[in-house]
């Protein structure tokens, strides 16, 4: 009697040891500038550079195809792999904006934000210990979706020196025997960097020796500058092995949509749509519709908030290098990812110091990955006028800052 | 860029805000603001830039409270076409716009500002419709406006929005 009951208080004692969250999960990092995050959304009159998602309204052609669709009374289920229709959209879109050719039908998946077409992919080729390589400083769930999926994120890093493009003979040195894919993202959400055509050849000619998966984030392509590089996907040898990431978030300013889509080889895409399946079974038919319209004829809006995003990107660059935050003027995304250290103060306290002095929030680099230390993110997806309220304010910051040095 | 390419700049950036500087579109463009200013003065003595002005809500000016459309049907004249006559109407301090149209039952649109019915009433009758080669006129008076040149009368709400996102 006395044995069994003190064996049955033994095992309540482990159970009680036994932590309720997953390992895998436990170990994730929380985000170390969340406090801060927190910090900003408290305030009121803040000038936000801090912000990754346009700030145009969807255009209004698209707002109403969305408003048609529920009145017509669309408020069903789609297909898992989403609307033939806007599939079939989706591939003749791929095929004269990106000179890939995707089959409606077994090529190509639509999801909730591109977030989740990541999600999907990674779960989908990575087994237990899987490296997954992709490069720093870059989007913040890179890393933590890896571990989700059990597999080993591998960051390479990128340099100032190089305007943040990611160094082919770097990326190659990281590859071992267990690496499964490379992660792409240019144009770059926090940097702006872009990779030039030579670049993506080489990578290419990389993932083609070492026979890894590429998975080609183009959330922020359209939102390209100078001349577009062409996708890696285009390159010989690459399409059987890329899975196109794409959305309408960025391009199309409609994040609170949440649609993405991923195009890529089919035995890719039918695994994906069986996670999808079974765990969302398929984006809203709404934000489906008005993507559909996006695409049908929302070019000309999206050229023209492109070139909006054109002009904010050549006063931002030209006024934080007049007053010595040197950056490089980016290609791409509506990032700028200046270098602070001249300040003398570290990402982080550069961030807090300008938010609570002059009411400005920026981002501080180390959000993306370590070696963002030495720099902040500032968004210019924010009015012109108050980019420039937010650089006087910015500039007066470093004067203080220069006066009280001087003063120590 | 080339200069095409700036002059079509300048005017998307001028057809936005008026009141941007040289200095201002200069720093948008990428090119030297004597350059922009240069382009700006041409383009004036062009006459591709006729003016600048203020979109404003007018309903309360007493001079343009009333607004209509008048469509004319002219007849077209033997020398000039449309072209005499309608030149000839937009002389009219109280005609606002003018444009020569395709279709319909009419062949020139005209905007009239007014202080009231009566005003633009009269101005039809007795100078409009008087006016040898005016064959007719219809008029549609204005009830309220929602949007101008672009710009909307009533903005868009704002809406809650993080101020930081990754």
């Amino acid at each position: 009697m006395n044995g069994s009951r003190s064996r049955h208080n033994s095992k309540v004692e482990k159970n009680k040891k036994k932590s309720l969250i997953a390992p895998h999960i436990a170990v994730l990092p929380k985000s170390g500038i969340r406090d801060f995050f927190e910090l900003v959304n408290s305030m009121d009159d803040v000038i936000s550079l801090g912000i990754g998602e346009p700030d145009f309204v969807t255009p209004w052609n698209i707002r109403e195809s969305a408003i048609y669709s529920l009145e017509s009374g669309k408020t069903h289920y789609t297909s898992n792999l989403g609307l033939f229709s806007l599939r079939k959209a989706i591939c003749s879109y791929m095929s004269s904006d990106y000179d890939l050719d995707y089959d409606p039908v077994h090529e190509c998946i639509v999801t909730v934000g591109v977030s989740e077409a990541l999600d999907l992919v990674i779960r989908a080729i990575t087994s237990p210990g899987d490296e997954i390589i992709y490069h720093e400083p870059c989007y913040v769930s890179y890393g933590p979706e890896i571990r989700m999926a059990h597999g080993v994120p591998v960051a390479v890093k990128t340099y100032e020196k190089n305007d943040f493009a990611l160094d082919p003979d770097d990326l190659e040195k990281a590859i071992t025997p267990k690496t499964k894919a490379i992660l792409l993202n240019f144009p770059c959400n926090p940097t702006g960097a872009t990779l030039t055509y030579e670049q993506t050849e080489q990578i290419a000619k990389i993932a083609v020796r070492h026979n890894l998966i590429v998975l080609a984030d183009h959330i922020y392509t359209e939102l390209t500058y100078g001349e577009m590089t062409p996708s890696i996907a285009t390159f010989l040898g690459m399409k059987e092995r890329t899975v196109f990431l794409h959305g309408f978030s960025k391009a199309f300013a409609m994040t609170g949509f949440r649609l993405g889509y991923a195009c890529g080889p089919a035995e890719i895409i039918d695994a994906m749509m069986k996670i999808h399946q079974y765990s969302m079974l398929c984006a809203s038919i709404t934000a489906q519709e008005a993507a559909l319209e996006a695409l049908r004829s929302g070019k000309k809006d999206m050229l023209a908030m492109k070139a909006d995003y054109r002009d904010r990107r050549n006063v931002i660059v030209k006024r934080l290098n007049e007053m010595g935050l040197k950056c490089f003027l980016p290609e791409g995304a509506f990032y700028i990812f200046p270098n602070i250290t001249s300040s003398g103060l570290s990402s982080k306290d550069f961030a807090t110091q300008l938010l609570m002095k002059k009411k400005v929030a920026v981002v501080p680099g180390t959000a993306f990955g370590e070696c963002g230390e030495g720099f902040v993110r500032c968004s210019y997806a924010t009015s012109m006028d108050g980019i420039k309220e937010a650089m006087d304010k910015i500039a007066e910051f470093l004067k203080e800052l220069k006066a009280g040095k001087k003063k120590k | 860029m080339n200069r095409n390419e700036m002059r079509r700049n300048i005017l998307r950036l001028l057809g936005e805000d008026g009141r941007l500087t040289a200095k201002d579109i200069s720093e948008r463009i990428d090119v030297p603001a004597k350059e922009v200013q240069a382009e700006i003065r041409r383009l004036e003595a062009e006459n591709v830039i006729i003016g600048y002005r203020a979109v404003f809500d007018d309903s309360e000016l007493p001079e343009s409270a009333v607004k209509a459309i008048i469509e004319v049907k002219i007849r077209p004249e033997r020398e000039g076409g449309f072209d005499k006559i309608a030149r000839r109407l937009s002389k009219f301090s109280q005609v606002s716009a003018l444009y020569l149209m395709s279709g319909g039952n009419f062949d020139l649109q005209l905007e009239i500002k007014g202080e009231s019915l009566n005003d633009v009433a009269q101005f039809v009758a007795s100078r409009l419709a008087t006016i040898d080669g005016v064959l007719s006129t219809s008029t549609h008076f204005l009830l309220k406006k929602y949007k101008e040149s672009g710009k909307l009368m009533q903005e868009e709400e704002d809406h809650e929005r993080l101020k930081i996102t990754p």
